[in-house]
């Protein structure tokens, strides 16, 4: 159990971040972090809201994400599409994949509440909107841009779907609209799987909504309307996707998260991770934050090059992927399975059967490559 | 991933430099593959933006689009990609030779090409870029409104043909260059990070004084390595954004045509270091001997190609948006017949891949120490005598045989044997004798003696396994005695206009 703290545990991940404004949790950020919920240095990275991508290039490593002009005018291009019209092309696939019986509908715009884009507020507005659908006493039928917040690592993140529908035969409807094709009725599985991972954040948010007004969640669907582009063209094509699997999983994960604060606290006083401050003084704060490096980070983590060099240097069989850490089981570093395999060192009990093996493998390798 | 390839893994991460896995080459490397390095813009379904392809290392075919957005412009790039690769494959066509499919009754003499084409891409994003661009070109009405050129269907055609059989392991024709290399070579970095094919590159031929770790490393810095596609580098694209503005707002013909110059080198400068490497992959490989069950897989791909450019010219219709039920399920179990063959001819082509399966205890390697040449069993015919010569294997002292008496196994030295294991016993020093019952492969002969070289002698090293390459695949029903539970067959597909009425917005 983590001691007391003597603050409140937001400041000390505030201090941890410094004078800059706090980066917001997103649907994204949320899925990276369960994607890899051993890692504590992205859970307070994240929970403090720190700008990972300066940071990495605070401490030398220029992160290697970015989004081309194209694909951003693209995905600009289509949304406005869809939005058009008051959402007409969103309609139009709602009658098609739900048989909605009302030929328009209304939209609020919860972008901004009266001119004011405040987060807080337009919470609140939100709030109060589910509220007053859910009871059955609206026509409205579109929330555009609701805003819904989620505990996660302690913190709370505030969370903006692209659409929120109601009551549609009695159940509320996540829309997530992207981009990526859907040629002759199928996308590109993993940007799917994706896009489905953060659909079930926003309705694990809706959830907690409802729960929290005191609504019958019943009334929210297990199933979230993807829109995206159909062949080669830029119609909306709309699928409804079943959720209630990877509901399971992230309901599972993120109770699995530690808190961060709890994770920041274990850092020294004069920990830092302010972008401002020298390159040295960073290195050592992020260091005393365990990392928990796979290769897969390098396709979503900004930080993941920095961990992949501390990964090397500690000789991390996890560098080389899941095939090679599974192989050596128990063995924490390819430098002591190397020393097994020539003999310079002793395996220990836990580790005999596997550096059995890896011995087997490597006589194998030299008598069968002599053969050749 | 096998224990072996850990222990290569490993042992590469040591000496910073790739470790073979394989000691032949399990895929038909054509004297005259078809390289193509494809480029798509960013953010779009397919919408080629350059390529540099051909059979010539020295010449490569530079094709751009100046503006992909302009549909007019991306059939003419698959116009004049239909001209490059069509006359390829028309060159496969010109030899023919016999074969013969079926035996005794069903005897069939048929032809053959003596070629088939091989397109070689970088990665497997290439191999998808191919289905996309088939996809995107083989439903193209050549009549009527956004008519496009006679060769554009016939390439997209072409290219669904590839694509489709890109996913059987047994074939050669369409191949992505870091799966090639990845499958003979272990380095010491991920499997993901193979997949950027600079950096495996770096580790298995590092330039001169650096190491692979290293040179991979550098190799990632896409302004000095560019991606090898078919995605651009998105700092690149910022730079590729600015000059199709200039050329979109080009006041006169001439100003265009002096950015859109620029436009093609930029492209140009982005795809050559790729073509580059992909030779440099080529002359590897090509270093590394052809295994054994090599030119039959080819010979099966040039028999699929003969039949697909006949089918071709007889009936011509494209490939269905959606495979239909029957026919999904017979490429299902095609492909797993495939896998499974695959995976037993490498393993007797290859004893650095049998080590895998002897690891496992799939396979046992001993010698010969005794053989009985001379013994008969009854028969199944009452009174009935049959040659059935034993051998006795020794195993080393650490060698793992987990298979059963009973179990039927063969060895890649006479494949053409049956073995059935009569007994295993454990010797006193930990190691194993394997007495095995032979069957057939003894030169058509029924009755000793043995003709020489057909039954093992004492002292000779031998494998034995339980994978076999020549297993019969999985019997299905005719199409029309397939029973279906769900309202009849499907109906076989039919072209419809509606399919090259795709809104383009």
């Amino acid at each position: 159990m983590p001691s007391q703290q003597s603050e409140p545990p937001d400041n000390r991940l505030a201090r941890l971040r410094g004078p800059k404004p706090p980066q917001p949790y997103t649907a994204r950020k949320i899925t990276a972090l369960t994607a890899n919920p051993a890692c504590a240095r992205r859970a307070v990275l994240d929970a403090a809201g720190v700008d990972k991508a300066l940071l990495a290039q605070q401490v030398g490593y220029e992160p290697r994400f970015g989004q081309s002009p194209f694909a951003l005018a693209r995905e600009q291009a289509f949304h406005g599409h869809v939005k058009w019209g008051s959402y007409a092309e969103l309609i139009r696939l709602l009658r098609e994949q739900l048989s909605v019986p009302v030929a328009e509908a209304h939209v609020t715009d919860l972008n901004e509440v009266g001119g004011n884009t405040a987060l807080h507020l337009r919470e609140r507005e939100t709030r109060r909107l589910i509220a007053h659908v859910a009871s059955g006493q609206d026509v409205r039928l579109i929330l555009d841009r609701p805003l819904l917040t989620l505990e996660v690592a302690g913190q709370t993140a505030y969370l903006e779907p692209d659409a929120l529908t109601h009551r549609i035969g009695g159940k509320f409807h996540v829309v997530l609209i992207r981009s990526f094709a859907a040629i002759d009725g199928q996308a590109n599985p993993t940007a799917v799987a994706e896009t489905a991972k953060q659909a079930a954040v926003y309705v694990l948010a809706l959830h907690r909504a409802f729960e929290t007004a005191g609504l019958p969640a019943e009334q929210i669907s297990h199933e979230f309307l993807l829109v995206c582009p159909k062949d080669f063209s830029n119609r909306p094509y709309g699928r409804l996707i079943d959720l209630r699997q990877e509901l399971d999983a992230l309901q599972f994960q993120l109770s699995r998260l530690r808190r961060a604060e709890d994770l920041a606290a274990q850092l020294p006083e004069t920990a830092t991770l302010d972008t401002a401050r020298s390159a040295d003084e960073i290195s050592s704060s992020i260091e005393a934050l365990d990392a928990s490096y796979t290769p897969s980070c390098l396709s979503f983590c900004e930080m993941a090059r920095y961990c992949r060099d501390e990964a090397d240097e500690c000789a991390s069989p996890a560098r080389l992927g899941s095939g090679v850490r599974n192989d050596l089981p128990g063995i924490d570093s390819t430098r002591t399975a190397l020393d097994y395999l020539d003999g310079v060192a002793a395996p220990g009990e836990a580790e005999a059967e596997a550096a059995d093996l890896l011995r087997a493998a490597a006589r194998l390798r030299r008598l069968r490559r002599g053969a050749a | 991933m096998s224990v072996l390839s850990t222990v290569a893994t490993l042992t590469a991460s040591r000496t910073g430099r790739a470790e073979p896995l394989t000691t032949v080459r399990h895929q038909h490397l054509d004297e005259k593959p078809f390289v193509l390095v494809p480029l798509t813009l960013a953010g779009e379904a397919c919408a080629p933006l350059a390529a540099l392809a051909g059979t010539d290392p020295e010449h490569p075919t530079l094709l751009t689009v100046r503006q992909p957005r302009n549909r007019a412009e991306r059939f003419r790039f698959a116009e004049r990609l239909a001209a490059l690769l069509l006359a390829y494959i028309d060159g496969c066509r010109t030899e023919t030779e016999p074969y013969t499919v079926g035996r005794g009754k069903e005897k069939e003499e048929r032809l053959r090409c003596r070629r088939a084409p091989q397109l070689l891409v970088p990665n497997g994003e290439g191999i998808s870029y191919v289905r996309l661009l088939g996809r995107l070109t083989r439903l193209r009405a050549t009549e009527g409104p956004y008519a496009v050129d006679q060769s554009v269907p016939t390439l997209g055609k072409w290219l669904t043909w590839f694509a489709d059989l890109a996913e059987f392991p047994d074939s050669g024709v369409l191949l992505a260059m870091t799966r090639l290399l990845a499958a003979n070579w272990a380095t010491g970095q991920s499997s993901s990070e193979d997949s950027h094919l600079a950096s495996l590159l770096a580790w298995i031929d590092p330039p001169e004084g650096s190491d692979g770790a290293r040179a991979a490393r550098e190799a990632e810095d896409p302004a000095v390595w560019p991606p090898a596609g078919p995605s651009t580098d998105p700092v690149f694209d910022r730079t590729l954004h600015e000059l199709m503005t200039r050329y979109d707002e080009a006041s006169d013909g001439r100003g265009r045509e002096a950015v859109g110059r620029q436009i093609d080198r930029e492209l140009s400068g982005q795809m050559l270091p790729t073509w580059r490497l992909m030779w440099r992959g080529v002359e590897l490989l090509r270093e590394l001997p052809e295994g054994a069950h090599v030119p039959g897989r080819w010979a099966l791909d040039r028999r699929w190609f003969s039949e697909y450019a006949e089918y071709l010219e007889a009936d011509g219709r494209p490939q269905a948006r959606r495979d239909q039920a029957v026919r999904a399920a017979r490429r299902l179990a095609r492909l797993e017949d495939a896998v499974t063959r695959y995976e037993a001819q490498r393993a007797y082509d290859d004893p650095l891949v049998m080590a895998e399966y002897e690891l496992t205890g799939e396979a046992f390697t001993g010698t010969v120490t005794a053989r009985d040449g001379d013994r008969f069993i009854p028969g199944e015919r009452p009174g009935s005598q049959v040659w059935r010569p034993t051998i006795t294997l020794r195993t080393g002292t650490d060698v793992r045989v987990d298979l059963a008496v009973g179990t039927e196994v063969k060895s890649p030295a006479r494949p053409g044997q049956e073995a059935r294991i009569l007994e295993v016993r454990r010797e006193d020093d930990g190691g194993h004798a394997v007495v095995l019952q032979l069957k057939g492969g003894f030169a058509r002969k029924r009755t000793p003696p043995a003709p020489p070289g057909t039954l093992a002698e004492a002292g000779e090293e031998l494998t034995y396994t339980t994978l076999n390459p020549t297993a019969m695949p999985s019997a299905l029903p005719d199409e029309e005695n397939t029973p279906w539970t769900h309202g009849g067959p499907p109906q076989s597909y039919e072209p419809t206009d509606e399919d090259a009425e795709e809104t383009w917005e």
